[in-house]
């Protein structure tokens, strides 16, 4: 008898084969579904990227979109003349394709690779124009203004994202979300575009400098590390209230029982 | 206790007894030492005390009153050793590892502080960490070395000391009534109401002067609540680069930023009041009440300083063109004047009317034609 | 040197010059009482002596100025940046001082940590009756310090002049403006003209300092001595009367144990300033009057005040050219001052209404004060609720919960909330109370069965120990309200006619309303006392020496 069969009643052999089989699925998945694609540039686009970008288009977004981008009334938007940066921005972020009509869509692991997301994003600029995608120059932010950055985003910004970023609260059920994990093109192309209840900011009241101001800003702070310690999510003073409670009084109280509990104290 | 005639401690049920008295007692009055079982104290008498016999595990004592009595203690009130000598001895080495331990983070830190140096974020991390470790390792460990010391080391003890009433004697009370009325009459206060009357007359304007001292803290409000720096032909700038703007370049639909007047950016006071924001609307967006003469070509002014109470209300949600000031949630309806459609703030944001130059950038055609910010009195 | 020759030479020394001897023994030998809840007090204490050192250090690096400079230190992200001299010279503290980081954390945890204490000793003075006669002073004195301390909180995280205090000094103009008649005025002279001047940080740190350290000091040093003075409440127990106080004495064990708990204390806000981060200013950035950031809150012990603000709805009233924003100045007045003004009366109101006019030096148990325990419940709740509605957009980006439903909620909980914790409250105190009358009359389970002869199973309890049994005895008795002078003309005494003596008499009856008293026959407590109480059926013996066959009858005779 092999050496598995032997052990076939063993008490853990069942969740042994259960460990496997997930093991097996969930790598087979990973495998499948392949790892990210090395960046691919937003060139010019051709024809060949805006027809693999309609046929794209056609299987992952019509359904709600129409099927030439012109929106369902009540469902979804028009895309023509949102652009490419929109599109980008969307689907690089993982919120299109949205997974259900809810008051906002949120970041999630995006559908499709950088080199379809860009084929898609030839196709709706081609459609009606837009914004681009901006170039790796455009959100390089080397020999940026962070003082006049962190000027622009406190004033126009942090109201709904908060002082670094840490997102804040808009009305029924809306958020505003953290910008931890944006990249600095991700940003550049929601000031551009103004994706659902952001508003825009276009690049000539705000100017691809100052862009860029900002986005060293936020990147900048956003990997500072924390002087003082756990950051508490940087949201200010409520987590920092509900320590002193919740922490230090706690813990001191239970110094004072510790210091006044009697020795061998009867009980009842 | 026995020969105490004065300051008798009231105890809970006997008045005057003498020690013996007391240690012959059979009832059970004041606490007993810890470790002790209730079985154990019926029916037993402490033993007597002499000088130089070690006290046994408990102390029970009832504290003689030697407040104003004087005399020297003729027996040990707190015992000597504690009861365990080899579990005090154990603690006692517990103890004192904290202790050096305590003593050698103290080093650690004066070591820290001269080793790690500051001047960035990442040193200043190094060195709060460094700093504040070994600091709280020096107090908590002097901390917790005391506990140990006073609940193991130190022998457990109870002791029971009388209360008095705080009310004094009837006699007192009425020795410092005929002080007190001697030295009133003898002042001659009570009996010449002219001395009486003129000082509390002179003492009055005394009393008004620091108040009055304190006018020049700051000017009169007057009008200043009423008006902002805004003038007619005031350039709009986009708050931060001070650049003039024009409909043309604030185009996208659903666009928002933040500006001043031009001149004015880094001028706090002036600012707190006149931070405006502008919003591009799509056509046929923008309703009554707004104001449509004071827009142009579909952008619109609101002051950004918040009815409520003043904060910079600048989260601005696109599709629901609701302007929503994050201090207290006030929700104003951009596309309709700027209506209050939530929250605390009763006032809608005030409109700058706004109109081109001769340039083609946006100035303010007037001031508020409102007090903006917070209401406040005078307000009508 | 030995402690005889210490004493000889120093001691003799100071002695021949304060005469001390007989008055320092008495406090050597003073007797405190033990009990956790009596180290609340020291929490407050500690961290105040915690923040004048920390807060000295401070003072040498800081500057009080709004003259602008711009940035060209340390913090490399708001290099070029416009800002105050004193967001400055707090930048310089955090990055550019060894040990400043430490200091100015371990500075601002300890002032969370004092309001905290302060709260939670307050609650524990209320909640046992401590502040009754002789301690009404020492109450009155406490919710003053309580106020200066919110001011002093206040005022030292406005110093730094970041984005997020700022936004809490212009809300603070904004309310101020807001009191009619005089608020525009008050609002000029405290900032010098219009917000936000170039004043107000200067005259926050000289109140920040100097004037309110003073009197919290001095105003500490008075709470301490009454308490010395008055000595020390007690926790009811074996042995402890109201004209005794147990414990041990002052030197070496209190002295010992305080010590130890200073140590504690310093020792935890010092983990806290090294571990977790607190009032990140950088972050924060200077304050400008154009900018302002989600999720703004004060410090935690300001954040009733902020709640009220949110709930409140928009009213106001324009009346004859004068505007009454009530938004405004109900929710800066209203609430804070409801709560306060019924704290500082309390103890002579519950005076007024029970006629107990005896001193008290033994604790109320919370539960024996039901009344009393479910009104400072019900404060709780108000406040509480207030309290998260000021963190309304966290908790709605948090939680995921729409924004307005929480303001909503808040609305309607605050009137519903207290309503609902006092009846909740009152019934379980009350229950607790009955809980302790069965034990106190059958016992103590003690988990063995036995079958009696007739052939019923019944769990033998043993009576609670002395100790414990002094404890569940201890019961405030509240004096009677005086009777009618003459029974037959039913005229009420002098003292509870008219419409203000009948209030007095339903307040009294609701103020003194608890579970009755345990019956409790002549024989010592177990002995043979099988009567149910309340019937509930459960025949039991209580075992004990010499209860013999009385108890086994006794068991027959359930009610």
């Amino acid at each position: 008898m092999s050496w598995i069969t032997a052990r076939r009643r063993h008490p853990a052999a069942g969740y042994v084969v259960v460990a496997l089989v997930l093991i097996l699925i969930g790598g087979g998945y990973a495998v499948a579904t392949g790892g990210r694609a090395a960046a691919s540039s937003p060139v010019a686009a051709n024809a060949a990227q805006i027809a693999q970008g309609r046929s794209l288009f056609v299987e992952n977004c019509a359904t709600c979109h129409g099927l030439y981008a012109e929106g369902v009334n009540g469902q979804a938007p028009s895309l023509i003349g949102v652009g490419a940066a929109a599109v980008d921005f969307q689907v690089s972020t993982g919120r299109m394709p949205a997974a259900e009509i809810g008051a906002e869509n949120v970041r999630k692991p995006p559908h499709l690779t950088p080199a379809q997301t860009h084929a898609v994003a030839a196709y709706i600029q081609s459609l009606g124009g837009g914004p681009p995608i901006p170039s790796a120059a455009q959100v390089s932010t080397a020999g940026a203004d962070t003082g006049l950055g962190q000027r622009l985003f406190v004033a126009n910004c942090a109201a709904c994202h908060n002082f670094v970023g840490a997102g804040g609260a808009l009305t029924y059920g809306k958020f505003a979300p953290p910008l931890t994990a944006s990249t600095p093109t991700q940003i550049y192309e929601a000031m551009v575009t103004g994706p659902e209840a952001m508003p825009a900011f276009n690049d000539l009241t705000v100017t691809p400098q100052e862009k860029r101001d900002i986005i060293a800003y936020v990147t900048n702070v956003r990997s500072l590390p924390n002087p003082g310690g756990f950051s508490l999510g940087r949201v200010g003073p409520v987590t920092e209230g509900l320590v002193a409670f919740l922490g230090l009084l706690f813990f001191l109280v239970l110094a004072a029982l510790w210091i006044t509990v009697k020795h061998g104290k009867a009980h009842e | 206790m026995s020969n105490n005639p004065s300051g008798q401690p009231g105890s809970g049920d006997s008045g005057e007894q003498s020690w013996p008295e007391y240690l012959s007692s059979r009832e059970s009055r004041g606490s007993f030492g810890p470790g002790e079982s209730s079985a154990e104290s019926e029916g037993s008498v402490p033993p007597r005390r002499v000088i130089g016999t070690p006290p046994p595990a408990t102390a029970r004592t009832m504290l003689a009153d030697h407040g104003d009595g004087g005399a020297a203690q003729t027996a040990r009130e707190l015992p000597a050793e504690p009861p365990d000598p080899v579990k005090a001895k154990k603690a006692e080495l517990i103890v004192a590892a904290c202790f050096l331990i305590a003593m050698l983070a103290g080093f650690g830190f004066l070591v820290a502080y001269g080793l790690i140096g500051v001047g960035s974020v990442t040193d200043a991390q190094h060195s709060n960490l460094w700093l504040g470790g070994t600091l709280s390792l020096v107090l908590l460990l002097l901390g917790a070395g005391a506990v140990i010391w006073v609940r193991n080391i130190m022998p457990p003890v109870e002791q029971t000391e009388a209360r008095h009433p705080l009310r004094s004697t009837d006699a007192d009370r009425e020795a410092f009534k005929e002080t007190f009325e001697e030295g009133a009459e003898t002042s001659q206060f009570v009996k010449r109401p002219l001395i009486r009357r003129t000082l509390i007359a002179a003492t009055v304007p005394l009393a008004v002067a620091p108040l009055v001292l304190l006018r020049d803290m700051g000017p009169l409000p007057g009008t200043s609540l009423d008006h902002t720096v805004w003038r007619k032909g005031r350039r709009l700038v986009v708050y931060g680069t001070g650049r003039p703007i024009t409909p043309g370049e604030f185009s996208s639909p659903g666009s928002i930023i933040s500006v001043a007047p031009e001149g004015f950016q880094d001028d706090d006071d002036a600012m707190a009041k006149a931070a405006v924001i502008i919003i591009k609307f799509r056509p046929e967006e923008l309703q009554p009440p707004t104001v449509l003469p004071w827009t142009v070509n579909d952008i619109v002014a609101y002051s950004k300083i918040c009815t409520h109470v003043g904060c910079p209300a600048a989260l601005y949600e696109q599709t629901t063109h609701h302007i929503l000031c994050p201090c207290h949630q006030s929700t104003f309806d951009a596309a309709r004047g700027a209506t209050v459609l939530f929250g605390p703030a009763t006032r809608p944001l005030p409109q700058l009317p706004m109109g081109l130059d001769s340039q083609g950038f946006l100035i303010a055609t007037s001031d508020f034609h409102e007090p903006v910010g917070p209401s406040f009195w005078e307000r009508s | 040197m030995s402690v005889e020759r210490a004493l000889e030479s120093t001691g003799n020394w100071l002695d021949d010059r304060l005469h001390g001897a007989r008055g320092v023994r008495v406090l050597l030998r003073k007797v405190f009482p033990d009990h956790w809840s009596f180290l609340l007090g020291e929490v407050v204490l500690y961290s105040f002596i915690i923040l004048l050192l920390t807060g000295t250090f401070l003072t040498l690096w800081f500057q009080p100025s709004m003259t602008d400079v711009i940035y060209h230190g340390s913090y490399l992200p708001l290099r070029g940046v416009r800002m105050s001299e004193a967001y400055q010279s707090t930048l310089h503290i955090s990055f550019d001082v060894r040990g400043g980081l430490l200091i100015r954390q371990i500075h601002h945890w300890a002032a969370d940590l004092f309001m905290a204490g302060i709260f939670a000793h307050m609650l524990r003075i209320f909640f046992t009756g401590a502040y009754r006669k002789p301690r009404e002073i020492n109450w009155l004195i406490g919710i003053v310090l309580l106020t200066l301390g919110l001011l002093e909180g206040l005022f030292g995280y406005s110093l730094p002049d970041d984005l997020l205090s700022g936004a809490g000094l212009r809300i603070l103009e904004g309310v101020i403006q807001s009191i009619p008649i005089v608020g525009s005025y008050v609002a000029f002279f405290l900032f010098g003209g219009a917000f936000p001047g170039h004043l107000i940080v200067p005259r926050l740190y000289i109140l920040h300092v100097l004037l309110i350290p003073g009197l919290i000091l001095a105003l500490v040093s008075v709470h301490l001595f009454l308490m010395f003075h008055q000595k020390h409440t007690q926790m009811p127990g074996k042995g402890r009367t109201n004209e005794n106080v147990v414990g041990a004495p002052t030197y070496p064990y209190f002295m010992a144990k305080t010590g130890a708990f200073f140590f504690f204390v310093f020792g935890a806000l010092t983990v806290a300033g090294t571990f977790i981060q607190i009032n990140p200013i950088w972050l924060y950035g200077p304050f400008n009057p154009v900018a302002m950031s989600a999720g703004s809150q004060p410090d935690f012990y300001m954040g009733m005040l902020e709640g009220a603000l949110r709930v409140m709805p928009a009213w106001q009233w324009v009346f004859f050219g004068h505007t009454f924003a009530f938004n405004v100045f109900i929710p800066a007045l209203v609430p804070l001052g409801l709560v306060f003004t019924l704290a500082a009366i309390w103890p002579f109101l519950e005076q007024w209404i029970t006629g107990d006019r005896r001193e008290h030096h033994v604790n109320d148990r919370p539960r024996n004060a039901p009344t009393r325990t479910a009104l400072g419940i019900s404060v709780i709740t108000f406040y509480g609720i207030l309290w998260a509605e000021g963190a309304n957009d966290l908790f709605a980006n948090f939680f995921d919960v729409p924004l307005y439903w929480i303001t909503w909620a808040a609305r309607v909980g605050i009137f519903v909330g207290p309503a609902l914790a006092y009846i909740i409250t009152k019934r379980i105190c009350i229950g607790l109370q009955r809980k302790d009358n069965h034990l106190i009359e059958h016992g103590v389970e003690t988990g063995i069965i036995r079958q009696l002869p007739g052939g019923e199973f019944i769990e033998e309890t043993r009576p609670v120990s002395d100790e414990a049994l002094a404890i569940l005895l201890s019961r405030s008795d509240y004096p009677a309200l005086p009777a009618a002078e003459t029974p037959e003309t039913a005229v009420p005494p002098s003292k509870m006619r008219g419409g203000l003596g009948r209030v007095r008499e339903r307040f009294y009856k609701v103020l003194t309303e608890t579970a009755p008293a345990p019956e409790v026959n002549g024989h010592a407590i177990g002995h043979g006392n099988g009567h149910a109480v309340e019937g509930n059926g459960q025949g039991h013996t209580a075992i004990s020496a010499g209860a013999g066959p009385a108890s086994a009858d006794a068991s027959e005779e359930d009610h």
